[in-house]
Protein backbone atom coordinates (compact mmCIF):
# COMPACT_ATOMS: atom_id res chain seq x y z
CA UNK A 1 0.00 0.00 0.00
CA UNK A 2 2.60 2.55 0.99
CA UNK A 3 5.54 3.36 -1.18
CA UNK A 4 8.41 2.88 1.20
CA UNK A 5 11.19 5.29 0.48
CA UNK A 6 12.44 4.52 3.96
CA UNK A 7 14.90 1.92 5.16
CA UNK A 8 13.56 -0.75 7.47
CA UNK A 9 15.60 -0.80 10.68
CA UNK A 10 17.65 -3.82 11.63
CA UNK A 11 16.45 -5.65 14.72
CA UNK A 12 18.25 -4.65 17.89
CA UNK A 13 20.52 -7.30 19.30
CA UNK A 14 20.80 -7.73 23.04
CA UNK A 15 23.98 -9.39 24.22
CA UNK A 16 23.40 -11.88 27.00
CA UNK A 17 26.16 -13.50 29.03
CA UNK A 18 26.40 -16.38 26.54
CA UNK A 19 24.48 -15.53 23.36
CA UNK A 20 22.98 -12.72 21.33
CA UNK A 21 19.22 -12.31 21.51
CA UNK A 22 16.50 -10.44 19.66
CA UNK A 23 13.19 -9.06 20.88
CA UNK A 24 9.77 -9.89 19.48
CA UNK A 25 6.91 -7.68 20.64
CA UNK A 26 3.19 -7.61 19.93
CA UNK A 27 0.91 -4.97 21.38
CA UNK A 28 -2.72 -4.86 22.38
CA UNK A 29 -3.66 -1.21 22.54
CA UNK A 30 -6.87 -0.26 24.31
CA UNK A 31 -8.17 3.02 22.99
CA UNK A 32 -11.21 4.67 24.51
CA UNK A 33 -13.70 5.51 21.78
CA UNK A 34 -14.52 9.21 21.67
CA UNK A 35 -18.28 9.27 22.25
CA UNK A 36 -20.70 11.12 24.50
CA UNK A 37 -22.45 8.01 25.85
CA UNK A 38 -21.23 4.51 26.70
CA UNK A 39 -21.11 1.49 24.37
CA UNK A 40 -24.35 -0.10 25.57
CA UNK A 41 -26.01 2.54 27.78
CA UNK A 42 -26.99 6.19 27.75
CA UNK A 43 -24.71 7.15 30.65
CA UNK A 44 -22.06 9.82 30.08
CA UNK A 45 -18.40 8.98 29.39
CA UNK A 46 -17.14 12.25 30.89
CA UNK A 47 -13.89 11.85 32.85
CA UNK A 48 -13.58 13.10 36.40
CA UNK A 49 -17.25 13.07 37.42
CA UNK A 50 -18.48 12.37 40.96
CA UNK A 51 -17.98 8.60 41.63
CA UNK A 52 -20.75 6.32 40.39
CA UNK A 53 -22.71 9.22 38.92
CA UNK A 54 -22.22 8.26 35.24
CA UNK A 55 -23.80 4.86 35.74
CA UNK A 56 -26.91 3.39 34.15
CA UNK A 57 -28.42 0.19 35.56
CA UNK A 58 -27.05 -1.65 32.50
CA UNK A 59 -23.53 -0.64 33.53
CA UNK A 60 -24.13 -1.68 37.13
CA UNK A 61 -25.14 -5.16 35.95
CA UNK A 62 -28.63 -4.95 37.43
CA UNK A 63 -30.79 -8.00 36.64
CA UNK A 64 -32.98 -7.72 33.57
CA UNK A 65 -31.20 -4.75 32.03
CA UNK A 66 -30.45 -5.12 28.33
CA UNK A 67 -27.58 -3.55 26.37
CA UNK A 68 -28.40 -1.40 23.31
CA UNK A 69 -25.40 -0.49 21.18
CA UNK A 70 -24.34 3.12 20.55
CA UNK A 71 -24.19 3.70 16.77
CA UNK A 72 -21.48 6.35 17.11
CA UNK A 73 -19.10 3.80 18.68
CA UNK A 74 -19.62 1.55 15.64
CA UNK A 75 -18.77 4.29 13.18
CA UNK A 76 -15.78 5.39 15.26
CA UNK A 77 -14.39 1.84 15.16
CA UNK A 78 -14.96 1.64 11.41
CA UNK A 79 -13.27 5.02 10.91
CA UNK A 80 -10.28 3.84 12.94
CA UNK A 81 -10.13 0.65 10.89
CA UNK A 82 -10.11 2.65 7.67
CA UNK A 83 -7.39 4.89 9.11
CA UNK A 84 -5.27 1.78 9.70
CA UNK A 85 -5.84 0.54 6.13
CA UNK A 86 -7.75 -2.38 7.53
CA UNK A 87 -10.43 -4.75 6.36
CA UNK A 88 -13.88 -3.72 7.63
CA UNK A 89 -15.98 -6.76 8.51
CA UNK A 90 -19.59 -6.20 7.46
CA UNK A 91 -20.57 -9.00 9.81
CA UNK A 92 -19.39 -8.89 13.42
CA UNK A 93 -20.80 -10.21 16.68
CA UNK A 94 -20.46 -9.82 20.43
CA UNK A 95 -19.26 -12.40 22.93
CA UNK A 96 -19.10 -12.61 26.68
CA UNK A 97 -15.74 -12.92 28.38
CA UNK A 98 -16.48 -14.27 31.85
CA UNK A 99 -14.48 -13.41 34.97
CA UNK A 100 -15.09 -12.01 38.41
CA UNK A 101 -13.58 -8.79 39.63
CA UNK A 102 -15.06 -6.08 41.86
CA UNK A 103 -14.96 -3.48 39.07
CA UNK A 104 -16.89 -5.72 36.65
CA UNK A 105 -20.43 -5.88 38.03
CA UNK A 106 -21.87 -7.92 35.13
CA UNK A 107 -19.45 -10.76 35.81
CA UNK A 108 -18.49 -10.65 32.13
CA UNK A 109 -17.13 -8.19 29.63
CA UNK A 110 -18.95 -7.86 26.32
CA UNK A 111 -16.27 -8.12 23.64
CA UNK A 112 -15.81 -9.50 20.12
CA UNK A 113 -13.66 -12.63 20.16
CA UNK A 114 -14.92 -14.63 17.20
CA UNK A 115 -16.07 -11.94 14.77
CA UNK A 116 -14.30 -8.59 15.31
CA UNK A 117 -15.57 -5.47 13.51
CA UNK A 118 -12.17 -4.76 11.92
CA UNK A 119 -9.74 -7.28 10.44
CA UNK A 120 -6.17 -7.07 9.16
CA UNK A 121 -4.53 -3.74 8.43
CA UNK A 122 -1.17 -2.03 8.59
CA UNK A 123 0.48 1.17 9.76
CA UNK A 124 3.70 2.84 8.76
CA UNK A 125 5.77 3.66 11.83
CA UNK A 126 8.42 6.36 11.50
CA UNK A 127 11.58 5.85 13.49
CA UNK A 128 14.76 7.92 13.25
CA UNK A 129 15.00 10.14 10.11
CA UNK A 130 14.99 8.03 6.95
CA UNK A 131 13.87 4.91 8.77
CA UNK A 132 10.38 3.50 9.05
CA UNK A 133 8.66 0.14 9.09
CA UNK A 134 5.27 -1.36 8.51
CA UNK A 135 3.57 -2.93 11.53
CA UNK A 136 0.71 -5.25 10.65
CA UNK A 137 -2.56 -5.02 12.54
CA UNK A 138 -4.30 -8.30 13.29
CA UNK A 139 -7.72 -6.97 14.30
CA UNK A 140 -9.68 -4.29 16.13
CA UNK A 141 -12.63 -5.24 18.26
CA UNK A 142 -15.12 -3.25 20.29
CA UNK A 143 -15.50 -4.01 23.97
CA UNK A 144 -16.61 -2.57 27.29
CA UNK A 145 -14.17 -0.98 29.68
CA UNK A 146 -14.19 -2.06 33.34
CA UNK A 147 -14.65 0.21 36.34
CA UNK A 148 -11.91 1.66 38.46
CA UNK A 149 -10.67 0.28 41.78
CA UNK A 150 -8.86 2.56 44.18
CA UNK A 151 -6.67 0.80 46.73
CA UNK A 152 -4.94 3.60 48.58
CA UNK A 153 -7.81 5.40 50.30
CA UNK A 154 -8.32 2.89 53.11
CA UNK A 155 -6.06 0.18 54.61
CA UNK A 156 -8.71 -2.59 54.62
CA UNK A 157 -11.06 -1.64 51.81
CA UNK A 158 -10.84 -1.08 48.07
CA UNK A 159 -13.13 1.58 46.61
CA UNK A 160 -14.93 0.93 43.33
CA UNK A 161 -16.15 3.58 40.89
CA UNK A 162 -18.24 2.36 37.97
CA UNK A 163 -18.13 5.60 35.94
CA UNK A 164 -15.78 4.00 33.41
CA UNK A 165 -17.69 0.70 33.39
CA UNK A 166 -19.17 0.12 29.95
CA UNK A 167 -17.33 2.93 28.17
CA UNK A 168 -16.46 1.77 24.65
CA UNK A 169 -12.93 0.61 23.96
CA UNK A 170 -11.27 -0.37 20.72
CA UNK A 171 -8.72 -3.08 21.27
CA UNK A 172 -6.15 -2.80 18.50
CA UNK A 173 -4.09 -5.97 18.25
CA UNK A 174 -0.80 -5.91 16.34
CA UNK A 175 1.07 -8.82 14.84
CA UNK A 176 4.44 -9.58 16.46
CA UNK A 177 6.20 -7.15 14.10
CA UNK A 178 7.74 -4.88 16.71
CA UNK A 179 11.42 -5.53 17.42
CA UNK A 180 12.54 -2.99 20.02
CA UNK A 181 11.28 -0.79 22.83
CA UNK A 182 11.70 2.28 20.59
CA UNK A 183 9.60 0.71 17.86
CA UNK A 184 6.91 -0.12 20.43
CA UNK A 185 6.57 3.46 21.60
CA UNK A 186 6.79 4.82 18.04
CA UNK A 187 4.00 2.43 17.04
CA UNK A 188 1.75 3.57 19.90
CA UNK A 189 2.48 7.22 19.06
CA UNK A 190 1.52 6.55 15.44
CA UNK A 191 -1.79 4.93 16.43
CA UNK A 192 -2.42 7.86 18.74
CA UNK A 193 -1.69 10.36 15.95
CA UNK A 194 -4.01 8.62 13.49
CA UNK A 195 -6.86 8.37 16.02
CA UNK A 196 -6.46 11.99 17.06
CA UNK A 197 -6.61 13.03 13.38
CA UNK A 198 -9.78 10.98 12.97
CA UNK A 199 -11.27 12.17 16.25
CA UNK A 200 -11.96 8.58 17.29
CA UNK A 201 -9.87 8.61 20.50
CA UNK A 202 -8.38 11.58 22.32
CA UNK A 203 -5.22 9.59 23.07
CA UNK A 204 -4.93 10.91 26.62
CA UNK A 205 -2.65 8.33 28.24
CA UNK A 206 -2.62 10.00 31.64
CA UNK A 207 -6.38 9.56 32.01
CA UNK A 208 -6.04 5.96 30.84
CA UNK A 209 -7.82 6.64 27.54
CA UNK A 210 -4.97 4.89 25.74
CA UNK A 211 -3.33 1.90 27.41
CA UNK A 212 -1.37 -1.08 26.19
CA UNK A 213 -0.73 -4.70 27.05
CA UNK A 214 2.74 -5.60 25.86
CA UNK A 215 3.57 -9.16 24.76
CA UNK A 216 7.28 -9.82 24.88
CA UNK A 217 9.42 -12.79 23.94
CA UNK A 218 13.06 -13.22 23.01
CA UNK A 219 14.62 -15.39 20.33
CA UNK A 220 18.05 -16.10 18.86
CA UNK A 221 19.09 -14.22 15.69
CA UNK A 222 17.62 -15.95 12.65
CA UNK A 223 14.58 -17.40 14.43
CA UNK A 224 12.36 -14.44 13.63
CA UNK A 225 13.12 -14.72 9.92
CA UNK A 226 12.00 -18.37 10.12
CA UNK A 227 8.74 -17.20 11.69
CA UNK A 228 8.34 -14.58 8.95
CA UNK A 229 8.58 -17.07 6.12
CA UNK A 230 6.43 -19.74 7.77
CA UNK A 231 4.19 -17.58 10.07
CA UNK A 232 4.79 -20.46 12.49
CA UNK A 233 4.91 -19.13 16.05
CA UNK A 234 6.86 -22.13 17.32
CA UNK A 235 9.98 -20.45 15.93
CA UNK A 236 9.53 -17.71 18.51
CA UNK A 237 10.09 -17.83 22.27
CA UNK A 238 7.37 -18.15 24.91
CA UNK A 239 5.86 -14.76 25.57
CA UNK A 240 4.86 -12.93 28.70
CA UNK A 241 2.21 -10.22 28.73
CA UNK A 242 2.74 -7.05 30.71
CA UNK A 243 -0.66 -5.61 31.47
CA UNK A 244 -2.16 -2.18 31.53
CA UNK A 245 0.63 0.25 30.75
CA UNK A 246 -0.33 3.87 30.27
CA UNK A 247 3.01 5.62 29.92
CA UNK A 248 5.39 5.43 26.96
CA UNK A 249 8.34 5.84 29.29
CA UNK A 250 7.28 2.90 31.45
CA UNK A 251 6.52 0.75 28.41
CA UNK A 252 10.04 1.31 27.18
CA UNK A 253 11.53 0.49 30.60
CA UNK A 254 9.32 -2.56 31.09
CA UNK A 255 10.30 -4.04 27.72
CA UNK A 256 14.01 -3.72 28.45
CA UNK A 257 13.66 -5.14 31.95
CA UNK A 258 11.42 -8.02 30.89
CA UNK A 259 13.77 -8.94 28.03
CA UNK A 260 16.71 -9.07 30.47
CA UNK A 261 14.70 -11.26 32.83
CA UNK A 262 13.79 -13.75 30.10
CA UNK A 263 17.35 -13.88 28.74
CA UNK A 264 18.64 -14.52 32.28
CA UNK A 265 16.28 -17.48 32.73
CA UNK A 266 17.01 -18.97 29.30
CA UNK A 267 20.79 -18.65 29.59
CA UNK A 268 20.79 -20.41 32.94
CA UNK A 269 18.94 -23.33 31.37
CA UNK A 270 15.41 -22.44 32.53
CA UNK A 271 12.19 -22.09 30.56
CA UNK A 272 9.79 -19.15 30.32
CA UNK A 273 6.26 -19.83 31.51
CA UNK A 274 3.58 -17.97 29.62
CA UNK A 275 2.04 -15.60 32.14
CA UNK A 276 0.59 -12.18 32.80
CA UNK A 277 2.88 -9.79 34.59
CA UNK A 278 2.82 -6.29 36.03
CA UNK A 279 5.55 -3.67 35.75
CA UNK A 280 6.54 -1.96 38.97
CA UNK A 281 8.36 1.25 38.04
CA UNK A 282 9.45 1.91 41.64
CA UNK A 283 11.25 -1.40 41.97
CA UNK A 284 12.22 -1.57 38.30
CA UNK A 285 10.93 -5.13 37.90
CA UNK A 286 8.09 -7.11 36.37
CA UNK A 287 6.25 -9.67 38.50
CA UNK A 288 3.45 -12.17 37.91
CA UNK A 289 -0.14 -11.05 38.51
CA UNK A 290 -1.67 -13.28 41.11
CA UNK A 291 -5.33 -12.81 40.22
CA UNK A 292 -4.91 -13.75 36.57
CA UNK A 293 -3.28 -17.12 37.17
CA UNK A 294 -6.42 -19.19 37.12
CA UNK A 295 -8.71 -16.68 35.51
CA UNK A 296 -7.42 -17.41 32.03
CA UNK A 297 -10.38 -19.68 31.43
CA UNK A 298 -12.76 -16.97 30.23
CA UNK A 299 -15.43 -19.35 28.88
CA UNK A 300 -16.27 -17.07 25.96
CA UNK A 301 -19.66 -17.55 24.34
CA UNK A 302 -21.84 -15.44 22.02
CA UNK A 303 -23.70 -12.77 24.00
CA UNK A 304 -27.36 -13.79 23.94
CA UNK A 305 -28.46 -10.20 24.60
CA UNK A 306 -27.11 -8.84 21.32
CA UNK A 307 -27.85 -9.69 17.72
CA UNK A 308 -24.93 -9.76 15.29
CA UNK A 309 -23.95 -6.42 13.78
CA UNK A 310 -24.52 -6.20 10.03
CA UNK A 311 -23.04 -3.19 8.29
CA UNK A 312 -24.00 -2.06 4.82
CA UNK A 313 -21.18 -1.66 2.32
CA UNK A 314 -22.44 1.75 1.13
CA UNK A 315 -22.55 2.99 4.73
CA UNK A 316 -18.88 2.00 5.11
CA UNK A 317 -18.07 3.53 1.70
CA UNK A 318 -19.67 6.76 2.80
CA UNK A 319 -17.46 6.95 5.90
CA UNK A 320 -14.48 6.04 3.77
CA UNK A 321 -15.07 8.78 1.20
CA UNK A 322 -15.52 11.38 3.93
CA UNK A 323 -12.36 10.39 5.78
CA UNK A 324 -10.04 13.32 6.37
CA UNK A 325 -6.52 13.43 4.99
CA UNK A 326 -4.46 11.05 7.12
CA UNK A 327 -1.03 11.87 8.60
CA UNK A 328 0.98 9.87 6.02
CA UNK A 329 -0.80 11.47 3.06
CA UNK A 330 -0.48 14.90 4.60
CA UNK A 331 3.21 14.41 5.30
CA UNK A 332 3.81 13.39 1.72
CA UNK A 333 1.76 16.31 0.39
CA UNK A 334 3.58 18.81 2.64
CA UNK A 335 6.94 17.47 1.50
CA UNK A 336 5.93 17.71 -2.17
CA UNK A 337 3.75 20.83 -2.29
CA UNK A 338 5.74 22.95 0.15
CA UNK A 339 9.10 21.45 -0.83
CA UNK A 340 9.91 20.60 2.76
CA UNK A 341 12.29 17.95 4.00
CA UNK A 342 10.60 14.75 5.12
CA UNK A 343 11.60 15.61 8.67
CA UNK A 344 10.02 19.11 8.56
CA UNK A 345 6.91 17.69 6.92
CA UNK A 346 6.73 15.16 9.76
CA UNK A 347 7.02 17.87 12.41
CA UNK A 348 4.34 20.03 10.77
CA UNK A 349 1.89 17.13 10.43
CA UNK A 350 2.47 15.70 13.93
CA UNK A 351 -1.04 16.76 14.83
CA UNK A 352 -3.96 18.20 12.94
CA UNK A 353 -3.90 21.60 14.69
CA UNK A 354 -0.25 22.16 13.83
CA UNK A 355 -0.81 21.27 10.20
CA UNK A 356 -3.79 23.63 9.96
CA UNK A 357 -1.82 26.43 11.57
CA UNK A 358 1.09 25.96 9.18
CA UNK A 359 -1.12 25.83 6.12
CA UNK A 360 -2.82 29.06 7.18
CA UNK A 361 0.57 30.76 7.61
CA UNK A 362 2.04 29.39 4.39
CA UNK A 363 -0.94 30.27 2.22
CA UNK A 364 0.28 32.75 -0.40
CA UNK A 365 3.65 33.15 1.31
CA UNK A 366 7.18 31.80 1.00
CA UNK A 367 6.81 28.18 2.06
CA UNK A 368 10.29 27.50 3.34
CA UNK A 369 10.30 30.77 5.30
CA UNK A 370 6.88 29.96 6.77
CA UNK A 371 8.04 26.47 7.77
CA UNK A 372 11.15 27.86 9.42
CA UNK A 373 9.18 30.40 11.39
CA UNK A 374 6.62 27.89 12.57
CA UNK A 375 9.16 25.18 13.42
CA UNK A 376 12.08 27.18 14.76
CA UNK A 377 10.64 30.36 16.20
CA UNK A 378 7.09 29.45 17.17
CA UNK A 379 7.69 25.86 18.37
CA UNK A 380 10.87 26.90 20.12
CA UNK A 381 9.07 29.72 21.89
CA UNK A 382 6.07 27.53 22.84
CA UNK A 383 8.40 24.91 24.24
CA UNK A 384 10.19 27.44 26.43
CA UNK A 385 6.78 28.64 27.59
CA UNK A 386 6.17 25.59 29.84
CA UNK A 387 5.55 23.33 26.86
CA UNK A 388 2.50 25.12 25.46
CA UNK A 389 0.77 23.42 22.57
CA UNK A 390 -0.08 25.05 19.26
CA UNK A 391 -3.69 25.54 20.32
CA UNK A 392 -2.46 27.73 23.21
CA UNK A 393 -0.27 29.84 20.94
CA UNK A 394 -0.61 33.54 21.83
CA UNK A 395 0.35 34.37 18.23
CA UNK A 396 -2.36 33.62 15.70
CA UNK A 397 -1.55 32.36 12.24
CA UNK A 398 -2.51 35.71 10.75
CA UNK A 399 -0.18 37.61 13.11
CA UNK A 400 2.71 35.29 12.24
CA UNK A 401 1.80 35.60 8.56
CA UNK A 402 1.96 39.38 8.84
CA UNK A 403 5.45 39.21 10.38
CA UNK A 404 6.58 37.03 7.47
CA UNK A 405 5.04 39.51 5.00
CA UNK A 406 7.04 42.31 6.63
CA UNK A 407 10.23 40.28 6.14
CA UNK A 408 9.53 39.38 2.50
CA UNK A 409 8.70 42.97 1.60
CA UNK A 410 12.03 44.00 3.23
CA UNK A 411 10.24 46.29 5.64
CA UNK A 412 11.99 44.67 8.58
CA UNK A 413 15.20 42.71 8.81
CA UNK A 414 15.32 39.10 9.91
CA UNK A 415 16.87 40.12 13.20
CA UNK A 416 14.25 42.76 13.94
CA UNK A 417 11.60 40.21 12.97
CA UNK A 418 12.68 38.09 15.91
CA UNK A 419 12.30 41.04 18.27
CA UNK A 420 8.92 41.82 16.73
CA UNK A 421 7.88 38.18 17.15
CA UNK A 422 8.72 38.34 20.84
CA UNK A 423 6.71 41.56 21.28
CA UNK A 424 3.66 40.15 19.51
CA UNK A 425 4.03 36.88 21.44
CA UNK A 426 4.08 38.52 24.85
CA UNK A 427 2.04 41.68 24.29
CA UNK A 428 -0.17 40.90 21.30
CA UNK A 429 -1.22 43.53 18.76
CA UNK A 430 -0.88 44.11 15.05
CA UNK A 431 2.69 43.46 13.83
CA UNK A 432 2.70 46.31 11.26
CA UNK A 433 1.36 48.82 13.78
CA UNK A 434 4.06 47.80 16.26
CA UNK A 435 6.70 48.24 13.57
CA UNK A 436 5.44 51.75 12.85
CA UNK A 437 4.97 52.80 16.45
CA UNK A 438 8.34 51.55 17.65
CA UNK A 439 10.34 52.62 14.61
CA UNK A 440 11.45 49.12 13.73
CA UNK A 441 11.22 49.57 10.01
CA UNK A 442 14.32 48.52 8.12
CA UNK A 443 16.54 51.33 6.83
CA UNK A 444 16.77 50.82 3.10
CA UNK A 445 17.75 54.40 2.47
CA UNK A 446 21.20 54.21 0.87
CA UNK A 447 22.24 57.71 1.92
CA UNK A 448 21.45 57.02 5.57
CA UNK A 449 23.41 53.76 5.61
CA UNK A 450 26.28 55.33 3.68
CA UNK A 451 26.43 58.10 6.23
CA UNK A 452 26.68 55.63 9.11
CA UNK A 453 29.35 53.65 7.26
CA UNK A 454 31.39 56.78 6.52
CA UNK A 455 31.51 57.71 10.19
CA UNK A 456 32.78 54.22 11.10
CA UNK A 457 35.39 54.29 8.34
CA UNK A 458 36.61 57.69 9.50
CA UNK A 459 36.91 56.64 13.13
CA UNK A 460 38.67 53.31 12.47
CA UNK A 461 41.57 53.83 10.08
CA UNK A 462 43.38 50.71 11.33
CA UNK A 463 40.44 48.46 10.53
CA UNK A 464 40.24 50.05 7.09
CA UNK A 465 43.85 49.14 6.36
CA UNK A 466 43.31 45.59 7.55
CA UNK A 467 40.17 45.21 5.48
CA UNK A 468 41.91 46.39 2.36
CA UNK A 469 44.66 43.83 2.91
CA UNK A 470 42.29 41.03 3.75
CA UNK A 471 38.78 41.49 2.30
CA UNK A 472 37.42 38.86 4.67
CA UNK A 473 37.77 41.33 7.52
CA UNK A 474 35.32 43.74 5.87
CA UNK A 475 32.57 41.88 7.68
CA UNK A 476 33.53 43.80 10.81
CA UNK A 477 32.19 46.99 9.18
CA UNK A 478 28.90 45.32 8.34
CA UNK A 479 28.52 44.41 12.02
CA UNK A 480 29.35 47.96 13.13
CA UNK A 481 26.80 49.52 10.78
CA UNK A 482 24.13 47.13 11.99
CA UNK A 483 25.01 47.99 15.54
CA UNK A 484 24.93 51.76 15.00
CA UNK A 485 21.54 51.54 13.29
CA UNK A 486 20.05 49.38 16.02
CA UNK A 487 19.85 46.37 13.71
CA UNK A 488 17.50 48.18 11.39
CA UNK A 489 19.78 48.65 8.40
CA UNK A 490 19.00 46.44 5.43
CA UNK A 491 21.88 43.94 5.66
CA UNK A 492 21.95 43.44 1.91
CA UNK A 493 22.48 47.15 1.27
CA UNK A 494 25.08 47.41 4.02
CA UNK A 495 27.02 44.55 2.46
CA UNK A 496 26.92 46.14 -0.97
CA UNK A 497 28.14 49.48 0.36
CA UNK A 498 30.95 47.92 2.40
CA UNK A 499 32.07 45.96 -0.66
CA UNK A 500 32.02 49.09 -2.78
CA UNK A 501 33.91 51.31 -0.38
CA UNK A 502 36.47 48.94 1.11
CA UNK A 503 37.01 45.96 -1.08
CA UNK A 504 36.78 46.91 -4.70
CA UNK B 1 -18.19 -35.68 26.83
CA UNK B 2 -18.18 -36.64 30.49
CA UNK B 3 -17.47 -34.21 33.31
CA UNK B 4 -15.23 -35.60 36.06
CA UNK B 5 -15.07 -34.41 39.65
CA UNK B 6 -12.02 -32.21 39.01
CA UNK B 7 -13.71 -30.42 36.14
CA UNK B 8 -16.86 -29.95 38.23
CA UNK B 9 -14.77 -28.43 41.03
CA UNK B 10 -13.04 -26.07 38.57
CA UNK B 11 -16.26 -24.97 36.89
CA UNK B 12 -17.87 -24.32 40.28
CA UNK B 13 -14.91 -22.22 41.33
CA UNK B 14 -14.87 -20.20 38.10
CA UNK B 15 -18.61 -19.55 38.51
CA UNK B 16 -18.08 -18.64 42.19
CA UNK B 17 -20.63 -21.25 43.30
CA UNK B 18 -19.84 -23.01 46.57
CA UNK B 19 -20.28 -26.75 46.02
CA UNK B 20 -19.33 -28.93 48.99
CA UNK B 21 -16.75 -31.64 48.18
CA UNK B 22 -19.35 -34.34 49.03
CA UNK B 23 -21.73 -32.99 46.38
CA UNK B 24 -19.18 -32.81 43.56
CA UNK B 25 -19.62 -36.32 42.16
CA UNK B 26 -23.39 -35.80 42.00
CA UNK B 27 -22.94 -32.45 40.23
CA UNK B 28 -20.44 -34.03 37.83
CA UNK B 29 -22.92 -36.75 36.96
CA UNK B 30 -25.73 -34.24 36.37
CA UNK B 31 -23.56 -32.04 34.16
CA UNK B 32 -22.44 -35.09 32.18
CA UNK B 33 -26.10 -36.01 31.68
CA UNK B 34 -26.90 -32.54 30.32
CA UNK B 35 -23.96 -32.64 27.93
CA UNK B 36 -24.84 -36.12 26.76
CA UNK B 37 -28.38 -34.99 26.04
CA UNK B 38 -27.09 -31.99 24.05
CA UNK B 39 -24.65 -34.20 22.15
CA UNK B 40 -27.57 -35.83 20.41
CA UNK B 41 -27.78 -32.62 18.36
CA UNK B 42 -24.47 -33.59 16.77
CA UNK B 43 -26.39 -36.22 14.83
CA UNK B 44 -27.98 -33.46 12.74
CA UNK B 45 -26.02 -32.46 9.65
CA UNK B 46 -25.68 -28.66 9.77
CA UNK B 47 -23.19 -28.27 6.92
CA UNK B 48 -23.97 -25.00 5.08
CA UNK B 49 -26.54 -23.91 7.68
CA UNK B 50 -25.94 -20.43 9.09
CA UNK B 51 -26.20 -20.22 12.89
CA UNK B 52 -29.60 -18.84 13.82
CA UNK B 53 -29.42 -15.77 16.03
CA UNK B 54 -33.08 -14.87 16.17
CA UNK B 55 -36.37 -16.58 15.37
CA UNK B 56 -37.68 -13.49 13.63
CA UNK B 57 -35.71 -11.56 11.01
CA UNK B 58 -34.50 -8.75 13.25
CA UNK B 59 -31.61 -6.31 12.98
CA UNK B 60 -29.48 -5.21 15.92
CA UNK B 61 -31.14 -2.17 17.44
CA UNK B 62 -28.93 0.91 17.67
CA UNK B 63 -29.01 3.85 20.06
CA UNK B 64 -27.99 7.40 19.26
CA UNK B 65 -24.96 8.87 20.96
CA UNK B 66 -26.87 10.90 23.52
CA UNK B 67 -26.70 11.06 27.29
CA UNK B 68 -30.03 9.75 28.49
CA UNK B 69 -29.10 8.00 31.71
CA UNK B 70 -26.99 8.27 34.87
CA UNK B 71 -26.96 10.80 37.73
CA UNK B 72 -28.41 8.25 40.13
CA UNK B 73 -25.58 7.53 42.51
CA UNK B 74 -27.95 6.79 45.40
CA UNK B 75 -29.93 4.17 43.45
CA UNK B 76 -26.78 2.60 42.00
CA UNK B 77 -25.30 2.17 45.46
CA UNK B 78 -28.58 1.21 47.15
CA UNK B 79 -27.98 -2.57 47.16
CA UNK B 80 -24.30 -2.43 48.08
CA UNK B 81 -23.37 -4.04 51.41
CA UNK B 82 -20.96 -1.18 52.07
CA UNK B 83 -20.26 2.23 50.53
CA UNK B 84 -17.94 5.10 51.31
CA UNK B 85 -18.00 8.62 49.87
CA UNK B 86 -19.95 7.57 46.81
CA UNK B 87 -17.83 4.48 46.13
CA UNK B 88 -18.65 0.80 46.52
CA UNK B 89 -16.47 -0.37 49.42
CA UNK B 90 -15.24 -3.93 48.91
CA UNK B 91 -12.72 -6.21 50.64
CA UNK B 92 -9.20 -5.13 49.69
CA UNK B 93 -8.09 -6.42 46.28
CA UNK B 94 -4.49 -5.62 45.57
CA UNK B 95 -2.17 -6.76 42.84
Amino acid sequence: MLDLTYDTPKPTTISGAKYDWELVIGLEVHAQVASKAKLFSGASTLFGAEPNSNVAFVDAGMPGMLPVINEECISQAVKTGLGLNAQINLYSAFDRKNYFYPDLPQGYQISQLYHPIVGEGEVLVYLEPGKAKVVRIERIHLEQDAGKSIHDMDPNTSFVDLNRTGVALMEIVSKPDIRSAEEATAYISKLRQIMRYLGTCDGNMQNGNLRADVNISVCRPGDYEKYQTSQDFSNLGTRCEIKNMNSLKFIQQAIDIEARRQIGILESGGTISQETRLYDPDKGETRPMRSKEEAHDYRYFPCPDLLPLNLKQDWVDNISSNLIELPDQKRLRFATDYMLSDYDAGVLTADLETSKYFEAVAKGRDQKLSANWVINELFGRLKRDTDKSITDSPITHSQLGEIIDLITSSEISGKIAKDLFEIVYTEGGSPSEIVDKRGMRQVSNTAEIENALDIIIRENPNQVTKARENPKLAGWFVGQVMKSTGGKANPKLVNELVQKKLVS
Amino acid sequence: MAIDVDTARKVAKLARIAVPESELSKVAKELSGILKFMERLNEVDVTNVQPMTSVTPMELKLRRDEITDGNQQVSVLANAPDTKEGFFAVPKVVE
